[in-house]
């Protein structure tokens, strides 16, 4: 080689990621057919998934790319489910309650990111799941939610359970792709470098003039808003909630596990960590006890032989990016352009 | 003078929440770990001393004597076995490692105990019931006092320990720096064992006292975790006497929180909670790492 050209060149694109991302859409838009092409219980069953896949994302952007490592995401959850029910206590259609409840936890996220953004590592950890107690208790003293027995979603019986089961279907795939899309956008623009700056270096990210605050706020807003259209939906497929299961704990625990398993920073991690636990509770979830033992023993055994995740593994060991939204560089090759 | 007492009842709370707290304060001092299995490790011990009662009729502070050296034998193999190789990758993996944990010892409980709620204060005998009557309205009860005089006298004694004495001195130094103990021959694995070992038999001292107070079941564990964090926090990270402060503000939160109404008890301790956090130096004492 001579001296003077350049040995690498930077690459956001390969071959391999056009056609895989382009895979990847098709995929998508063949999966609004779902409910014309399979059963109701297939139906069903995916809109689980989805939701997973939801959560799983939301709590990848704000642990694996704004640093921000919450135990206390439930408290969207929990407070998009119960605004749905508030909303249509209130003379709300069911689909545009949720809607506007997911906006709503958006929008709490706000105010509330001027207190808990100030903590830090742990105390952000574990002030957030005292958050979600805080939620958790004040929706249980209010009757009109059905306090701590529980409530359920009775407009949805407008529809006949297949409609009901179509529409909730569409609202969760939309929600999965729009709030995919939009991290896309997000990571491949110019917050996203300064996202992922703030993630290896918040110190140094904020010397070379990143602004820290706003893109942490950004995440944190982003992940309220998905999280509580994430409750909603689980509302809407499960038709009744409580405040102890749906502000639970084990909520964040099984986000933390879906992201740790697949991969933690990657794009493309926490969705494979959905499959992997929504196979998980197909399979096992009838065994009981032993169900969760086996949960908690593969959680353990994840982080110890595969900290790195599934995606994070593969992407390291054969440097494979399906939907790209880092740089790399590749060694500069003179037949091609 | 009802208000006197819900202060004292909360101060007296504050000892358990402390000596919850301080295994937790000690494994992340010295460790980075926020050990989310914390809870359920205390409520485990508990479950040991049944066992225990189960085939010998002694009381229950006889039963936990052979419970604590099996405590810290577990603690020491957990930390070598699994949460060493955990803290390789972060403050994440070990998050993840010991929720694994917490579910598995949460459900392996309740598959051999059932889910039947199970006290200890009957065993413990009259003093789960005592109180020296003050006046009409004011009573400090005998296992309150004990429990705070047995949460300030293991406090003094890790700050001792932690101050005073050689292997202490190796573990500040490790928290401090593990890189640099290590090169001046200090056995940083081993250390953090200890440190586990000593976390984790606290933990069981704690969770009997809890089962002697009121009762446990499998699934107790994550309510007095949040309860232990929230008094780390509040004293600040890392600080031993800031722990007990926590755990004494948290408690007195929530008694005068009771006092109001019953429903307002746990809703107070969390808003004191985020107050404190809140406030401009985050904490009553100043975030350290381990206390010197």
């Amino acid at each position: 080689m001579e001296t003077g050209t350049p040995r690498f060149r930077v690459e956001r694109w390969s071959r391999v990621s056009l056609s895989l991302t382009g895979f990847a859409v098709a995929f998508a838009v063949a999966l609004f057919f779902v409910p014309v092409l399979l059963s109701s219980n297939a139906t069903s069953k995916l809109t689980t998934l989805l939701i997973l896949v939801l959560l799983a994302v939301m709590w990848n952007a704000l642990a694996g790319y704004g640093g921000l490592v919450s135990v206390g995401q439930q408290a969207f959850i929990g407070l998009g489910a119960y605004a749905t029910v508030w909303l249509c206590n209130h003379n709300m259609k069911p689909y545009e309650a949720m809607v506007v409840g997911a906006i709503f936890c958006g929008g709490v996220a706000v105010p509330l990111s001027f207190l808990v953004l100030r903590f830090r590592g742990a105390q952000f950890a574990i002030g957030m799941w005292v958050v979600a107690e805080v939620f958790a208790i004040v929706v249980s003293l209010d009757q009109s939610l059905g306090a701590g027995t529980g409530t359920s979603l009775i407009e949805l019986n407008y529809y006949t359970p297949s409609q009901r089961q179509e529409y909730t279907y569409w609202l969760t795939l939309g929600c999965v792709v729009f709030f995919l899309g939009l991290l896309f956008v997000l990571l491949r623009s110019r917050l996203g470098n300064s996202l992922q700056a703030i993630r290896d270096d918040e110190e140094a990210a904020a010397s070379v003039g990143v602004r820290v605050m706003a893109g942490k706020r950004l995440l944190f807003v982003v992940a309220g808003l998905g999280c509580g259209a994430a409750g909603a939906l689980t509302l809407a497929n499960t038709l009744f909630i409580e405040p102890t299961s749906i502000f639970s704990v084990d909520n964040t625990a099984l986000m933390i596990f879906m992201v740790l398993v697949g991969g933690l920073g990657t794009f493309e991690g926490p969705i494979i960590g959905a499959i992997v636990l929504f196979v998980i509770q197909n399979e096992f979830s009838n065994n009981g006890v032993w169900y969760f033992v086996g949960l908690g023993a593969a959680a353990m055994a994840f982080a110890l032989l595969l900290p790195r995740g599934i995606w994070g593994t593969l992407e390291e060991r054969f440097g494979l990016r399906v939907m790209p939204v880092g740089y790399r560089l590749q060694p500069f090759r003179k037949d091609k352009p | 003078m009802t208000w006197v007492n819900a202060v004292v009842q909360g101060i007296m709370l504050g000892g358990l929440y402390a000596l919850l707290a301080c295994g937790l304060s000690l494994m992340f001092g010295v460790m980075r770990i926020i050990n989310l299995a914390h809870g359920d490790i205390a409520v485990l011990g508990a479950y040991l001393v049944l066992v225990v009662l189960d085939h010998w009729h002694v009381s229950p502070f006889i039963a936990v004597l052979p419970v604590l050296p099996v405590m810290m034998l577990a603690g020491y193999v957990l930390q070598r076995l699994v949460l060493d190789r955990s803290l390789k990758s972060g403050l994440l993996v070990p998050l993840l490692t010991t929720f694994g944990l917490s579910i598995v010892i949460q459900n392996l409980l309740q598959e051999k105990f059932s889910p039947d709620v199970r006290s200890l204060g009957g065993p413990a005998g009259s003093i789960a019931t005592a109180s020296w009557q003050i006046t009409s309205q004011l009573s400090i009860p005998a296992i309150g006092a004990l429990v705070l005089g047995l949460a300030i006298a293991i406090l003094g004694g890790l700050q001792f320990f932690l101050a005073r004495t050689g292997p202490g001195r190796e573990m500040r130094a490790t928290a401090q720096d593990r890189d640099t103990a290590e090169l001046l021959g200090v056995n940083a694995r081993a250390v953090y064992g200890r440190a586990t070992a000593i976390a984790v038999a606290i933990a069981a001292v704690a969770g009997l006292f809890l089962a002697i107070r009121s009762s446990v079941e499998p699934f107790s564990g994550p309510t007095q975790l949040i309860f232990a964090f929230e008094a780390v926090v509040i004293g600040g990270f890392g600080s031993l006497w800031g722990t007990l402060i926590g755990g004494i503000v948290l408690g007195v939160a929530q008694t005068i929180g009771a006092q109001i109404d019953p429903q307002y008890s746990v809703l107070a301790g969390h808003l004191v909670f985020l107050a404190v956090l809140a406030s401009p130096r985050g904490g009553i004492f100043r975030v350290r790492r381990v206390a010197t």
